[in-house]
């Protein structure tokens, strides 16, 4: 370790924490409603790993139906549907997609990317001691319990929850008599991913402010770690596209609630009965929603890529491939996600030259991810490759990426897309951006950091595993939507089959069933690690892995205020293997040799 | 395990290449009917044609990738290369050539593809060149619709011109999600809704359009093939989605304005009597 970290954990890290006065009101000012960075993260963190396993257990639902439609579900049909005979009638399928997506993500990726890793990595990896507004980013988190409350109340309205998708269209989603059944149910959702907004929006604007005004001495903006540029650029996003959509949220409940008529257009009979209503315009909201939801795609996936390159160079032993073209590329990436949102549009009734240029837009948008690709592979190119498990799940990010990126060009293409929008060709390029992608970069993510979050590592054998399964039953799971897609196999049907297109197409449907089914059990390893690795697993020092950044400069777990010396930064996050020093890593605050008293590396 | 974990990743563009090839080999036993679906349309061509030109050229540059990365990584290995890490921060002439070569193959994929999307979607076809006499100006006579489909909670409605070739006139034959079109023929077709959004979806034609309440949407084609097919409802449209299906039927010419003769007298059969629909 380097000379510069004195050993006085307690000195002034826990004194201005020394109001809280013990027993109970200390425990839920620490642990509870804390203002410390750390615990805010990792509440973020088990929170969204809870809802991560409801999401998945949906999604299971849905693959059932798929695989065997208007059958009995072994053990719990006949609790969960009692009353349709053990089977998924229609109503609740459209209950279980809408449900699927918006928890995971809504509950699941972006607060878990944001809120669990943004909250507990920027402080530490920026030098600072908090975030810059304690007390705001503590109301972030607390924010998140009346969505989670109202989306779960969603759910559970009889007789059966939201049902517009997790896009909900107007006037589908609008109008009360359109989907009989989910009167308040729809309301709730609409509440509860309103507030969700209101809480990255706390987030975002507390990262920005921290990462702008916060940062170590000597950590000039081209010294962060490209973690910290994911999450920054990914805060600029929330903060310019969220307001958008909020304003959204809000036009669609009056047009519910007090009949205001933004989205329903004149004249329209629903269910046998004329609106009164009117006036409106179906095609506004999607504009709406899509502003805000395609640089959200964004928001998903740029802290994905940040970490992923801390891992890939903290394991390539190597300095990142190409530092500034990666934050060029970040920024690319989120200044043109702001004029993609229309290709999520191309087929919807929009102006079709408008489709062109959302199109030539689109296009554009996969040049800097391309360019992330290389760098990558760039950064393994002339390392020493570790490969430990959350090396593993990076270069899986990486594998599985490609895949993403590439099939998105086939849904670019305007004409393309007119046959494969809305099918399971776009269900398949999304769930490989942000299961193989982003949740697998999160997995990695998780056992990077743990030790740092608990002092203990992870058990890596269990972790391998964990890859292992994953990894397989993903692909079992994902690629075979890409042929499907081809065949033109349409999303959100509670039955496909009676199609004579798709009818054949059952058995394919069932070998993913079983391979989603294999990845929902392959996340016990996962879980069953997490937990017995808090008690059990083997405890480390404050760099277990030899790295470079900051956060792994202070104490493993860091007490309050993070860091027990002031961090001085006197150069990249990246130097692994530099010819300066002995070692193959040379942390980020290690003083030059040439200030220094060292006596090697002269060169 | 480095050597393991390499070949893993080898894995990928191996499996995920091979089984595109499986299942877009013609008539392949374990794969059948796994690619697209019959092409019964003139223009249907166009759309394979340009989603397998960026299938091969996503294709080769998913190969080359993988099987770098797997190269790298069993190459790499800390256990097994004993060379020193080179020490490098990048190359400004790679980001360069990487960065220009996509963006100019991105850039042609994207004008590439601008001539059929224009075709299916802005180029309307036309009766009569209008006033000035030209083609291809903006007073062209466009083609009227030969039927009105009204999408609604969950059944196309359709709405054929009569006699008098205008929808919205008393002589219009009405029916619901049997859609009947001729062979070989110019179909106009006008798309509406009644309640919430739908999707007109003719996989056999490479055909999609959203249907939206307060718009009204043209779709055009040709199909050429005699025979029956899917009719698809492709945006959610409430619980009964699913089985929003109709089916499109597309016959001669004559057994066409047979067909419609026929709808158009029984639905002006005035009184029920079983014998007189018996004999048509």
């Amino acid at each position: 370790m380097s000379s510069t970290t004195t050993d006085s954990h307690e000195s002034a890290a826990h004194s201005d924490h020394a109001h809280s006065s013990g027993g109970i009101g200390h425990f839920i000012g620490t642990y509870v409603f804390s203002r410390d960075h750390k615990v805010i993260g990792i509440q973020f963190l088990f929170s969204t790993l809870l809802w991560f396993a409801i999401g998945g257990l949906l999604a299971l639902g849905i693959r059932w139906q798929l695989a065997w439609p208007w059958t009995n579900m072994p053990v719990i049909g006949n609790l969960l549907f009692s009353a349709e005979g053990g089977q998924i009638s229609p109503e609740f399928y459209t209950t279980l997609f809408t449900m699927h997506a918006t928890v995971m993500i809504f509950f699941v990726i972006i607060p878990i990317l944001a809120g669990a890793f943004g909250n507990f990595l920027i402080p530490l990896m920026i030098g600072a001691d908090d975030m810059a507004f304690p007390t705001l980013n503590m109301l972030s988190y607390w924010f998140m319990w009346p969505a989670f409350i109202l989306i779960g109340m969603s759910f559970f309205t009889p007789p059966y929850g939201a049902g517009s998708g997790w896009t909900s269209y107007p006037p589908l989603s609008s109008m009360v008599t359109a989907a009989p059944g989910s009167e308040s149910a729809q309301t709730l959702w609409l509440m509860g991913v309103t507030l969700v907004g209101i809480s990255s929006m706390m987030g975002s604007v507390n990262y920005l402010t921290t990462i702008i005004q916060m940062r170590a001495p000597g950590m000039t903006m081209f010294r962060l770690p490209l973690t910290i540029w994911g999450m920054f650029i990914t805060a600029i996003l929330q903060a310019f596209a969220l307001p958008v959509l909020t304003a959204a949220g809000v036009m669609q409940l009056t047009d519910r609630m007090i009949g205001t008529g933004f989205f329903i257009p004149e004249g329209l009979v629903v269910n046998n009965s004329a609106m009164a209503s009117g006036g409106g315009q179906p095609l506004l909201w999607q504009h709406l929603f899509w502003f805000y939801s395609h640089p959200a795609v964004y928001i998903m996936i740029l802290p994905a890529m940040g970490m992923v390159s801390d891992i890939i160079a903290t394991f390539s032993r190597k300095p990142i491939f190409g530092y500034k073209p990666m934050v060029y590329s970040i920024s690319g990436i989120a200044g043109l996600g702001f004029i993609v949102w229309g290709h999520h549009m191309f087929v919807s009734g929009m102006n079709p030259v408008l489709g062109m240029t959302f199109m030539t837009a689109t296009m554009m948008i996969a040049l800097p991810s391309a360019v992330k690709v290389f760098n990558w592979m760039g950064t393994i190119w002339g390392g020493k490759v570790q490969f430990t498990t959350p090396m593993l799940f990076a270069v899986s990010f990486v594998s599985m990426f490609i895949i993403g990126g590439l099939s998105g060009i086939f849904m670019a293409a305007t004409p393309v897309d007119i046959f494969i929008h809305d099918t399971y060709f776009i269900v398949a390029h999304f769930h490989y951006v942000l299961f193989s992608g982003t949740a697998m970069a999160v997995f990695g993510a998780i056992y990077f950091w743990y030790p740092k979050m608990f002092g203990r590592m992870m058990n890596e054998t269990a972790g391998k595993l964990h890859f292992f399964l994953t990894f397989i039953f993903l692909n079992g799971t994902f690629y075979p939507m890409h042929i499907l897609g081809v065949v033109g196999f349409p999303r959100r049907l509670a039955d496909p089959y009676h199609y004579e297109t798709f009818a054949h197409l059952q058995p394919m449907n069932q070998f993913m069933s079983m391979c989603a089914i294999g990845m929902v059990a392959s996340q016990i390893v996962f879980a069953v690690n997490i937990f017995y690795s808090m008690f059990r697993g083997a405890k480390v020092g404050r760099n277990p892995w030899n790295c470079n950044s900051l956060e792994w400069m202070a104490p493993s777990p860091p007490g309050h205020g993070n860091f027990d010396f002031q961090p001085i930064v006197y150069r990249g996050p990246y130097e692994y293997g530099s010819p300066e020093v002995d070692t193959d890593f040379y942390p980020q605050t290690q003083p030059p040799p040439e200030s220094a008293d060292a006596d090697s590396g002269e060169d | 395990m480095g050597r393991f974990w390499s070949l893993l990743f080898l894995l990928v563009p191996i499996l995920g290449t091979g089984l595109f090839v499986v299942a877009a080999l013609p008539d392949s036993a374990p794969l059948y009917g796994h690619w697209f679906p019959e092409d019964i349309s003139r223009d249907g061509f166009i759309i394979d044609d340009l989603f397998n030109f960026i299938l091969y050229l996503t294709g080769v540059i998913f190969i080359v990738t993988g099987i770098v990365l797997f190269w790298f990584l069993w190459k790499y290995d800390a256990d097994k290369n004993s060379e020193p890490v080179k020490f490098s921060h990048g190359s400004h002439t790679l980001e360069i050539i990487w960065s220009i070569l996509p963006a100019v193959t991105l850039l042609f994929i994207a004008i590439y593809q601008m001539d059929a999307w224009a075709a299916s979607k802005m180029r309307r076809p036309t009766v009569s060149a209008g006033v000035d006499g030209i083609d291809g100006t903006a007073d062209d006579q466009l083609q009227p619709p030969l039927v009105e489909i009204t999408g609604r909670q969950f059944e196309w409605r359709l709405r054929y011109a009569g006699a008098d070739g205008k929808v919205g006139t008393p002589d219009d034959v009405h029916g619901v999600n049997e859609l009947h079109i001729p062979v070989d023929e110019e179909v106009v077709v006008a798309l509406k809704s009644q309640d919430v959004l739908h999707s007109f979806f003719l996989p056999n034609l490479r055909l999609k359009q959203d249907v939206v309440p307060g718009m009204k949407q043209f779709m055009w084609f040709r199909a050429t093939r005699k025979g029956t097919y899917d009719i698809v409802c492709a945006e959610l449209c409430g619980w009964g989605h699913y089985k929003m299906r109709g089916r499109l039927v597309v016959e001669s010419r004559k057994e066409f304005d047979a067909w419609l003769q026929a709808a158009y007298d029984a639905q002006n059969q005035t009184e029920y009597s079983p014998s007189d629909t018996d004999d048509e």
